[in-house]
């Protein structure tokens, strides 16, 4: 994936279609409040400058999904892991809860059930059937919506035919009205987003910890 | 300093075992009580969500870890200490020993709940054994957690032994100082001990192999709690310094854990004549000890990270050592290495009242420790946008006031039914005139003891 941060306009399209997707429930203006709101995809807000010549900057920060992640080795059952595609895959039921990965994960992108999750009626009627709901007690956290990249790879291979790029495309990624969001294949050095990530532009996010994130960030060039 | 003769030995000792007073149930009910409702506040966290703790994200860690590293720093009191004693022959130690054994093993049984405790799912525990599934699921055996797991096992299974070992002849002294139902029970617990040289040679063989294999697992089993910590790439929390560093915070906490329990001992079970003040003053000096390691491993740590320099790591160095933990911080300093080091390191101030309000303040600066090493990194880890903070919900409070009166109980328990001091070894230790028979032999006339 990569991220435009000169798109970017912080409008929060992203963070609520990645609710919509992926069955996160809300925990209510109290909770979110002391912290358990869970925002797979969260838009960071920094000032920069001093008054009155401050510089706003928007960094919309999720699953990094790294090729070496901290996560990962943590795991004392295997509920975080690495899939043969590259994605950090987190195994809801297999979690037993130690949050011990999302200590170890420096981008603080992983969350926790601290109650069974609930939503009003008639809410429960627009939950999405391709995403399971996690119980109490489990961490959960942005798959790359991995339930549109897999049902986008069985269309192409019952089609007989390659994904073609830019033909997955995550929540975020299609919700974003600015298109700041690029998702696609990096192996493919041809792909929108292979071609973004060789953008002198580019970044990693705390890239010096050695976890090799897969999120390409372009650095903000106007000023605003 | 007097010795007491054989028959009072005997009698001091077997007392709190053959008669019971009101004010022991008081006590069972006074520690039962907090007990149960620590065991309340574990049931409701369980049925109404783990949400009533404080946790929050970021810090997704915080009393229940504390408590997990506070208590098993505490049970090494008992094993490493014993042991230490026991192989360099201390001839002070006899008193101590099983105190400090039984310290180690209620300590580890209530820190071995805490990853229980803190589990999201804690019915799922069993996930963690290493049993065949069918499905052929391992646990992984590259998480630090599941080292825990065998460490913390391993540990409990020696020190179970090693306390239950020397028992044995004292099981005998009280199985033939009974009658009834209690001779019958005591009997089977002395597993046949008739004092044999046979069985002295024996007893006194596992105790040596124990003594030595029990050392390295007690050092390895605080390291690799430190590893849940210093493996991870959290700021001030990945440092290489963090093994040695429990270790001596372990062994600390502990010697204030056991001087405590004595001085209570002391107190209530009139053991005047068997823990003397010479016995405090020596315990006192380990702790005089292990205070300066303990200041010089925090002195390093904080230095190398100033000089360091490393943004990350400032932002949870300033947090603790000026911003919001500040207090906490400097309250713990006072308390491990300030007020030990003036207690313990003036002679005058080495009596029991010393030694007893210096372990008190290790016993509160020990758990700070492990508090300030757990929360303020987690809270603020790289992101200052994800930056956070930690209130602790009465869940959590409740729950480790809890593991404070259920060491209690199992130690008031365990003295009702176990004499707390090792009566044999306690009489081995008395020889008519111990100037004349020089110290290397002084353990070995055990086969002509006549218990």
């Amino acid at each position: 994936m990569a991220a435009d941060l000169d798109r970017c306009t912080g409008c929060g399209a992203c963070v609520v279609a990645c609710h919509a997707e992926n069955n996160i429930s809300t925990v209510g203006a109290g909770q979110a409040a002391i912290g358990r709101a869970k925002h797979w995809l969260r838009v960071e807000r920094y000032w920069e400058g001093d008054f009155p010549n401050v510089g706003l900057k928007f960094v919309p920060v999720m699953c990094q999904q790294c090729d070496n992640a901290p996560c990962e080795p943590v795991c004392p059952t295997y509920a975080s892991h690495h899939t043969e595609d590259g994605l950090n895959a987190q195994v809801y039921n297999r979690c037993i809860g130690t949050r011990y990965c999302a200590n170890a994960c420096p981008y603080n992108v992983r969350f926790f059930d601290f109650f069974n999750p609930s939503w009003e009626k008639p809410l429960q009627l627009q939950l999405n059937p391709d995403v399971s709901l996690r119980e109490v007690g489990v961490m959960e956290k942005c798959t790359f919506c991995v339930q549109r990249i897999r049902g986008t790879q069985i269309q192409a291979k019952a089609e007989d035919r390659e994904v073609r790029d830019g033909e997955i495309q995550p929540a975020c990624v299609q919700s974003c009205g600015a298109r700041a969001l690029v998702f696609g294949d990096l192996a493919d050095p041809e792909s929108e987003v292979s071609r973004l990530s060789r953008s002198p532009r580019g970044s990693k996010l705390l890239e010096d910890l050695g976890t090799q994130p897969k999120v390409n960030y372009l650095s903000r060039q106007s000023q605003a | 300093m007097t010795h007491p003769s054989e028959p009072r030995i005997n009698n001091d000792l077997l007392r709190p075992l053959l008669l019971t007073s009101w004010r022991f149930y008081l006590l069972i009910a006074l520690f039962g009580a907090f007990v149960l409702a620590g065991l309340v506040a574990w049931f409701s966290q369980m049925y109404f969500g783990f949400g009533i703790s404080g946790l929050r994200w970021p810090v997704y860690w915080g009393f229940y870890i504390t408590n997990f590293v506070f208590w098993i720093g505490i049970s090494h009191a008992g094993t490493l200490i014993s042991a230490i004693l026991r192989l360099v022959n201390a001839g002070w130690r006899r008193p101590v020993t099983r105190c400090a054994e039984v310290i180690t093993v209620f300590a580890l049984m209530i820190g071995a709940l805490f990853p229980l405790i803190h589990l999201g799912r804690p019915w799922l525990a069993f996930w963690l054994f290493p049993y065949p599934s069918e499905r052929l699921i391992w646990p992984n055996f590259r998480s630090p957690l599941v080292w825990d797991f065998f460490a913390i096992n391993t540990y409990l299974t020696g020190s179970v032994l090693f306390l239950l070992l020397p028992i044995i002849p004292d099981f005998a002294v009280v199985r033939d100082k009974s009658t009834g139902l209690r001779r019958k029970i005591y009997g089977a617990l002395a597993l046949g001990w008739r004092g044999t040289p046979k069985q002295w040679h024996r007893l006194e063989t596992a105790m040596q192999i124990m003594a030595i294999a029990i050392i390295p697992v007690a050092v390895s089993v605080h390291t690799i709690v430190s590893f849940d910590f210093s493996m991870a790439p959290v700021p001030m929390w990945n440092t290489a310094i963090f093994g040695p560093y429990f270790v001596a915070g372990a062994i600390f906490s502990g010697i204030a854990g056991l001087i405590i329990a004595m001085a209570v001992l002391r107190k209530f079970l009139h053991l005047e004549d068997y823990l003397h003040p010479v016995h405090f003053e020596n315990l006192g000096k380990l702790m005089l000890v292990m205070g300066l390691l303990w200041g010089y491993f925090v002195f390093n740590e904080r230095l190398v990270t100033y000089y360091g320099n490393e943004p990350a790591e400032m932002a949870v160095f300033w947090r603790t050592q000026r911003e919001s933990f500040a207090p906490l911080y400097w309250t713990m300093v006072i308390c491990n290495f300030v007020l030990p080091l003036v207690l313990m390191g003036i002679r005058r101030f080495r009596t029991i009242t010393g030694c007893v309000i210096a372990s008190f303040g290790v016993i509160i600066g020990m758990w700070l420790e492990r508090f300030l090493i757990v929360v303020p990194p987690l809270g603020a880890k790289y992101l200052p946008y994800s930056f956070g903070i930690y209130r602790p919900q009465p869940a959590e409070i409740a729950i480790t006031a809890a593991t404070f009166a259920a060491m209690c109980l199992l130690y008031v328990l365990f003295a009702k039914v176990v004499p707390i001091i090792s009566i044999w070894e306690l009489k081995a230790g008395e020889h008519p005139s111990p100037s004349l028979i020089p110290p290397a032999t002084e353990e070995h006339p055990l086969g002509e003891l006549h218990l």
